[in-house]
């Protein structure tokens, strides 16, 4: 059966105008499919323009061009009344630093049923609180917490509420963006574990946006690897770390430290440079390599990838 | 083997900070060793004085903590005479520390590239200021270095780049001019508190081999601070794991990857996701550290750990050596002679095994 996607990307442009000579292309032209209940990792260097995918898909800022399809409805340009209920109501966000994204001088009740209010999503108070608990406990904090300040809680507490907040309204996709990398490695592993459980309860879908490669291969079936706004290289998580084609993506793999001494002490990381590397992103078209694995290449860069295919990482 | 030269001898450092909700115990007991042209790693979680152990060692405290007991002895020759001396840090003035020790004889590298630059300075004033400052260099001898130093950072344009301003320079390029003006009055010791945190991992990579090489070409002794236990795989010969302000495992690298003894090295090594993990739970350590503000009994990771014996409750391990090793030390009961035989977990255990077989081929 022929499943429909949950989100669709085609062609998304952000462009920011600095001034009348200068406009940064933050993201030009990239098209990606997210199905129900999947996690799609988007990966790239600071700058590359993952978050500004994450943010343009929001709507926190107004595409320059292309669509966005979720949920069957198009949410990438002027968007009817009806459409902006359903896209802040079904996609939700989750923010890099716990400790920024949590409003000091409001209680972690209020935090989390801030949607719910905006909404108008529950009938009493009570039925509000309730859910809220039930939201706090799914997260592994107590109800008791609820009363409290968010200075009170540790980091990875703190992410956890940021979670529970998206979680209250029962989105069908969240985006997370750098949703762990403030966090320390042990409570890494914690938080990580709670999204996947709360996926495999509600089957929702994820947008994780990262740079820790790790931990992207754990968590997500289908990779993006995103450089200087385009979208370089597709496939699943198996396909790109086993089978990189692109330069880029394998002078990111070749980057992550390994836990292993013996390995890491002989390893030296592979260079990329855009520049000097004779590649042109803007003639690029994407090239199919199996169902899911897509490369952008122009013709002639395509068939040397292929030639350099099994080079050591 | 050559003779080992102990440039640094930190024995029994006790630190505690004042706050409003009483005493808080950082440092309980810290003893290191680093030697000449070595790397050690401290590793932890945020909170368990890994940064706080090396701001004693530079002298910079916060100005609520005090150092209750303990010494930090440093060694290194007098620049004129070649005379070698020995001083505890501890017992220096802060007129003393900060003239002769302080960025001359240590010199650190910070977090976030982006918050220790000054931000209205050109880079290469930032550069000549310290030369200028603790050796009295002229103008035109400084920058002659500066333009150096740039060029061994990776710097290409150096002469331009010293007109730059922080904020016309990107993160990785930051955290190299932050390394130049560490670099800049020949410290014997370089300490690096988490310097690729901020960093993406493309640059992570290179910025971890540039600090390698310049290691090498200058005879540096480095102290890394980080919990990204992939850099310290990278780096360092040595490897100090703290918990609670306290050393609980330390060993060279070999061993505390391939044969780690305490339950909490055995967590943190669970815990991180190599490229192969396909389970479907990653490993995690239960609940969250301790709080320092109260008076620990026992064995401070005893509530976390599934292996604590009823013992640790009561009394605080003392360092056990590891047999057949000389400097695999662990604090944890487990490893006392009565205790029963613990095996670290399956799963890790597997991993170890193939880590070993991958570094063969």
């Amino acid at each position: 059966m022929e499943q429909q996607p949950i989100l669709s990307v085609k062609d998304l442009k952000q462009h920011f105008r600095i001034n009348r000579k200068f406009t940064v292309k933050a993201v030009d032209g990239i098209s990606f499919d997210i199905m129900p209940g999947e996690t799609y990792g988007l990966v790239g260097e600071s700058g590359s323009g993952k978050s500004t995918t994450g943010r343009s898909i929001i709507r926190l800022y107004k595409p320059t061009s292309g669509s966005i399809v979720f949920n069957g409805t198009e949410i990438g340009g002027k968007m009817s009344q009806k459409a902006i209920k359903e896209l802040r109501t079904n996609m939700q966000m989750i923010f890099q630093d716990p400790m920024a994204c949590l409003n000091p001088r409001k209680k972690v009740l209020d935090i989390i049923a801030e949607g719910l209010d905006i909404h108008k999503a529950y009938s009493s108070v009570e039925e509000r609180n309730e859910k809220v608990y039930q939201m706090l406990e799914l997260v592994g904090l107590s109800r008791e917490h609820a009363s409290r300040y968010p200075h009170q809680f540790s980091g990875g507490q703190r992410q956890r509420i940021g979670i529970a907040r998206a979680l209250i309204m029962n989105p069908d996709l969240i985006i997370a963006d750098e949703a762990i990398s403030a966090l320390d490695v042990s409570i890494q592993a914690q938080v990580v574990n709670l999204m996947k459980k709360i996926q495999k309860e509600t089957n929702i879908a994820y947008l994780f946006i990262a740079h820790d490669l790790s931990m992207v291969k754990y968590i997500s079936d289908r990779i993006g690897v995103l450089h200087l706004g385009h979208l370089v290289e597709t496939g699943t998580a198996e396909e790109i770390f086993t089978n990189p084609l692109h330069p880029y993506t394998k002078s990111l793999l070749s980057a992550i430290p390994h836990p292993n001494p013996k390995v890491e002490k002989t390893r030296t990381s592979l260079t990329y440079n855009y520049e000097e590397s004779g590649l042109d992103y803007n003639a690029g078209t994407q090239h199919k390599i199996t169902d899911t694995h897509y490369v952008l290449a122009t013709e002639e860069e395509f068939k040397s990838f292929i030639e350099h295919q099994h080079d050591a990482i | 083997m050559e003779e080992r030269e102990r440039i640094l001898k930190v024995r029994n450092l006790n630190i505690s900070f004042k706050t409003d909700s009483g005493k808080v115990n950082a440092i309980r007991g810290v003893n290191l060793d680093l030697y000449k042209g070595e790397t050690i790693a401290i590793v932890g979680e945020s909170g368990s004085g890994k940064s706080v152990t090396t701001k004693a060692i530079m002298g910079i405290l916060a100005n609520n903590g005090t150092i209750d007991s303990g010494s930090i002895e440093y060694v290194w020759y007098d620049e004129y005479t070649g005379e070698r001396q020995e001083r505890d840090i501890v017992q220096l003035s802060e007129r003393e520390m900060q003239k002769d020790i302080r960025g001359r004889k240590i010199a650190m590298v910070f977090q976030d590239p982006m918050t220790s630059l000054n931000p209205t300075m050109t880079i290469g004033k930032q550069i000549m200021e310290p030369m200028i400052y603790h050796y009295h260099r002229t103008k035109e001898e400084a920058y002659a270095k500066a333009v150096e130093l740039l060029q061994l950072v990776g710097i290409t344009d150096a002469e331009k780049r010293m007109k730059n301003y922080p904020h016309q320079l990107s993160g990785g390029m930051r955290q190299r001019i932050v390394i130049a003006i560490a670099l800049s009055c020949d410290p014997y010791v370089l300490i690096c508190d988490e310097p690729t945190t901020a960093l993406d991992v493309t640059i992570q990579a290179k910025i971890l081999e540039l600090i390698q090489d310049i290691q090498k070409k200058k005879e540096l002794s480095v102290i890394y601070i980080t919990h990204d236990l992939g850099v310290v795989a990278k780096v360092a010969d040595f490897v100090n794991v703290m918990y609670a302000g306290k050393i609980i495992e330390t060993g060279t690298i070999d061993e505390i990857f391939y044969d780690p003894r305490h339950p909490y090295t055995w967590g943190l090594l669970s815990s991180m996701p190599d490229l192969d993990t396909d389970d479907d739970e990653l490993y995690t350590i239960p609940g969250t550290p301790p709080n320092l503000a109260h008076e620990v009994k026992g064995d401070a990771f005893a509530p976390r750990n599934q292996y604590a014996l009823n013992i640790d409750l009561r009394e605080e391990p003392p360092m056990f050596d590891v047999p057949g090793s000389n400097s695999h030390k662990v604090a944890s009961w487990l490893m006392h002679e009565k205790a029963p035989k613990v095996e670290m977990p399956e799963s890790l255990k597997k991993r170890i095994e193939k880590m070993k077989k991958e570094g063969v081929k």
